[in-house]
Order: structure tokens, then C-alpha cells, then sequence
């Protein structure tokens, strides 16, 4: 049975794993290649590096770490950050990531999906998109440039007409990040990741808010998502992975075991 | 380990560095070369990769590999899209492929679940399959694909996601795998550890 991923997200700012609230005021972690052989020992499913100052300082993602990451461990990875072209796209996967994430240069150019798809094959194009719940106007909202808070601006699109927008374009993969409960670790956002799921013919990854080992469960079990991501209670060592998966396979979720 | 003359084939396919450094975790240096005289001489080839059957056919095709590859006597291992394009033909672009293991590419049926399949699912063994050997009766691979062989006589390995499928496939000496060892764990290194050791009479069968 395909088992519900657990993947850990390492934010890389010049190198170094970092963690802000809420998209906001980064706090160095450590580096990146212990970071993520420790998580891949422990029994992490899959890694996600997302370099989170690349699409707001026009850059690409430093690149030599990613062939080191490739070289030590030995389960998938996904890279995200600035990606905005084939040659930049093929440069990554070339130095060994599974999968590359597109998130703003997307949203600029939506033709760019297609591009991708067609170069590199749906399996290793994931969208991510960072979700904002709107109080007032009671709408989820895409946001673009979220890795740098000066320039994070709220885009014309909402997240149901985007998800169906970038799946029609052949997107392999979502990460819906919900912005509200980054961070904050009150639990994944159920609500809308149950809603979008129904539209989301393609696997879907929750990431924002997991605090305990419950919000794990929750989202598994009330939102159907197929792996859950989280930064800070990995790092901060407030959850560990082998405890994590126990208690989920304890709870009837089908898990690969450590 | 023996020392050998290991061929990953450059098919300029995504996870060639991968499959590479997996090679390279367990101390060999594979040679990553599209030169057919140099697969054609080697121990062990190779076959990765990723994308589509379509694109994967013509590339061989404009690297002449077609002939070299259908005519290995040596072990030879394709993964993901590398297996399918051992089989006959595959519908993803309705293309005739290497034909070497006698099976066919279909789009795999999911039902209601996600496509593609991704991430990590258990495979067993189907008859005597030596490249599982000496790994858990269930083992676990990390699967990305929306295109699957149809389970058949060539099959040594089965997974389930919607629908069985096979997981590997083999005749003679030509073996695939739908998984990624190179990204799976303990499990998959074995796997490729296992793909080094076979014996002659493993690939005789």
C-alpha cells in the first residue's frame, strides 16, 4: 500500500538551513548536509530545500549544495526556489534532485509549467503555491514572493482557480502551504486542504502548521493529503520522526517503517 | 566488491546523477557514457531514466543505441522509464520501444486514487527474483510513475496502487525496475548491490 509521506522542509538562505514565523524573521538552524543525512537515517520520507531568498532577489538557488545533498542521501529530494527556466530547471536535476518545485516564477508565467512538463516529464514538476485565508473577504488568496516580506504581495488569483489553473497544466505535484498557520504550530489547515483536495487530481502535500504529532493524523485522516511537510518541529527536535511514524501506523495510517 | 566495468547509459535523462552517486554509495565508478562500443564491452549496463517513452525512444534512436542495446548479453537494468523502454511498446505515445522483455507499457489504472503514483509502496516477489534477495518478504521502493507494465509471465516483483502492476520485470538478461533504488533507502541499495553479484546462471533463466 502507498504509504502518506512525512517530509521535512529545509528553508536554505545562503547556505544555511533557517526557519521564520509565518514567512517572516529567519533564525538560523544549521547547516544543510547534517541536517538532512540526520533526517534520512530517521526515517524521513522525502526532503524538500526550498532556498527562500531566490525568487525575490532574482537569483537562482546556490547550486553546488545540491549535488552534495544528491551525493549523501538516499531518498528522494525535491529543490525549490527561483527556478524560472529549462536551462536553470536542468541544471538541478542534472546535479541529482527528483523533483523541482516552482512557486512565483509560475505565477508570472504560467506557460513556464507546460514548458517544464514537457521538458522533464509531469513526475518531477511540483507547484507549489502559498495560500492565504482573506477574513474579510472570506476567500483563499495566492501570494507570491513570500520568501522575502517586503516584497510578498497578494496576486489576482484565488487558490481553487490556481490549483485547477497549473493541474490543467500539467503540474506533478502540490505543496499547498497555508499561510495563516505557518509556522504558528496550531495544526495543518484541514479545512481548505479537504476542499482543494477534491480538485486536486494529483498528489497533494500539506505544509503549515504541524505542532504535534495529532495535526499529523488529522490531516491524514480528515484531509486525505498524501504526505504532510513541516520545518520546526523537526528542527527544534519537538518531534521525532521514528516516534512520529509509530504513533501514525498505531493509528491505522499506512506508513513506511523506520 | 569485485571490481567492475559498470555502464550507466547517458540518455541526458534526469536521474542519471542519481543513479551515479547510488552506484557510487556502495564503491563502484560507473562509467556514464552514450558511446555503444563502450556499453556493448561492459559487465553490467545500466538503463535509466525519466520523462516520456516517446522522447526517451527518439533520443535513443538519434544516439544509435537501438541495435547495441538490444543485442547486451550481460546483465543488463532499466529503471523507471528505462524498464519501460525494454519492453515492446508503450502507450504513452504509442511508441514500439526496445523490445527485449516481452511486456507492454500501459497508462496505469488508479481508480479514484492520485496520479502519477509517487512516493514509496511495498513490492514482493513474484517466482525467483535475485535481485531481491536478501531484503524483507515486503520491501519498500519509492515509486514515481503514471505509466505501468501489466503484470505477466515477465514479471518477478508486484506492487499494488489502484491496480497490480509489475513492479520488476525480466527475460533472460535484461531486468526492470518501475521503483527508483537509486533513491530508495537500505532496500534499494541492496537492490542494485544484488544487480552487482548476479552469476551467470542468475541470468540465464
Amino acid at each position: 500500500m502507498l504509504a502518506k509521506r512525512i517530509i521535512p522542509c529545509l528553508d536554505v538562505r545562503n547556505g544555511e538551513v533557517v526557519k521564520g514565523v509565518q514567512f517572516r524573521n529567519h533564525e538560523v538552524i544549521g547547516a544543510i548536509e547534517p541536517l538532512a543525512e540526520r533526517y534520512a537515517q530517521a526515517g524521513a520520507d522525502e526532503l524538500v530545500f526550498y532556498d527562500i531568498t531566490a525568487s525575490s532577489d532574482a537569483r537562482v538557488v546556490d547550486k553546488s549544495w545540491v549535488e552534495r545533498i544528491a551525493r549523501l542521501i538516499d531518498i528522494p529530494f525535491t529543490v525549490a526556489g527561483g527556478i524560472s527556466s529549462i536551462t536553470q530547471a536542468q541544471e538541478i536535476l542534472a546535479m541529482g534532485a527528483d523533483k523541482i518545485s516552482i512557486n512565483s516564477p509560475a505565477l508570472r508565467d504560467p506557460n513556464l509549467i507546460n514548458a517544464l512538463v514537457e521538458e522533464f516529464g509531469q513526475q518531477c514538476i511540483v507547484i507549489g503555491i502559498d495560500s492565504f485565508y482573506n477574513a474579510e473577504t472570506n476567500a483563499y488568496e495566492v501570494y507570491q514572493f513570500t520568501g522575502d516580506e517586503t516584497r510578498t504581495q497578494k496576486t489576482a488569483w484565488q487558490t481553487r482557480d490556481w490549483l485547477r489553473e497549473v493541474i490543467a497544466r500539467g503540474a506533478g505535484e502540490i505543496v499547498l502551504n497555508c499561510m495563516n498557520q505557518d509556522g504558528v504550530r496550531k495544526g495543518y489547515d484541514i479545512e481548505q486542504l479537504k476542499m482543494l483536495r477534491a480538485d486536486c487530481p494529483v498528489p497533494l502535500i500539506a505544509s503549515g502548521g504541524a505542532g504535534s504529532m495529532e495535526h499529523f493524523e488529522q490531516v491524514f485522516k480528515q484531509a486525505d493529503v498524501d504526505g504532510a511537510l513541516a520545518a520546526s518541529v523537526f528542527h527544534k527536535g519537538m518531534i521525532e520522526i521514528k516516534a512520529l511514524k509509530q504513533s501514525l501506523q498505531r493509528a491505522g495510517i499506512a506508513i513506511r517503517p523506520v | 566488491m569485485t571490481q567492475q566495468n559498470l555502464v550507466i547509459v547517458d540518455t541526458a535523462c534526469a536521474n542519471l546523477s542519481s543513479v551515479r552517486f547510488a552506484f557510487e554509495r556502495l564503491g563502484v565508478t560507473p562509467d556514464v557514457t552514450a558511446d555503444a562500443a563502450r556499453i556493448a564491452a561492459a559487465d553490467r549496463v545500466i538503463l535509466p531514466g525519466v520523462g516520456t517513452a516517446q522522447a526517451a525512444m527518439r533520443n535513443l534512436q538519434r544516439l544509435e543505441l537501438v541495435e547495441t542495446l538490444q543485442s547486451l548479453q550481460q546483465p543488463v537494468l532499466g529503471i523507471c522509464l528505462g524498464m519501460q523502454l525494454l519492453t515492446d511498446w508503450s502507450a504513452e505515445g504509442e511508441v514500439n520501444c526496445l523490445g527485449v522483455i516481452p511486456a507492454q507499457t500501459v497508462r496505469l489504472q488508479a481508480g479514484e486514487l492520485p496520479l502519477p503514483h509517487m512516493g514509496w509502496n511495498t513490492v514482493s516477489a513474484v517466482g525467483d527474483n535475485p535481485l531481491l534477495r536478501n531484503m524483507d518478504a515486503e520491501a519498500w521502493f519509492y515509486f514515481v510513475h503514471s505509466f505501468a507494465v501489466a503484470k505477466d509471465d515477465s514479471t518477478i516483483a508486484q506492487c499494488r496502487y489502484g491496480q497490480e502492476f509489475a513492479a520488476m520485470i525480466r527475460h533472460k538478461n535484461y531486468f526492470g525496475a518501475q521503483f527508483h533504488p537509486e533513491r530508495s533507502g537500505q532496500a534499494g541499495a541492496q537492490l542494485l548491490k544484488n544487480f552487482l553479484e548476479l552469476t551467470d546462471a542468475d541470468t540465464r533463466a
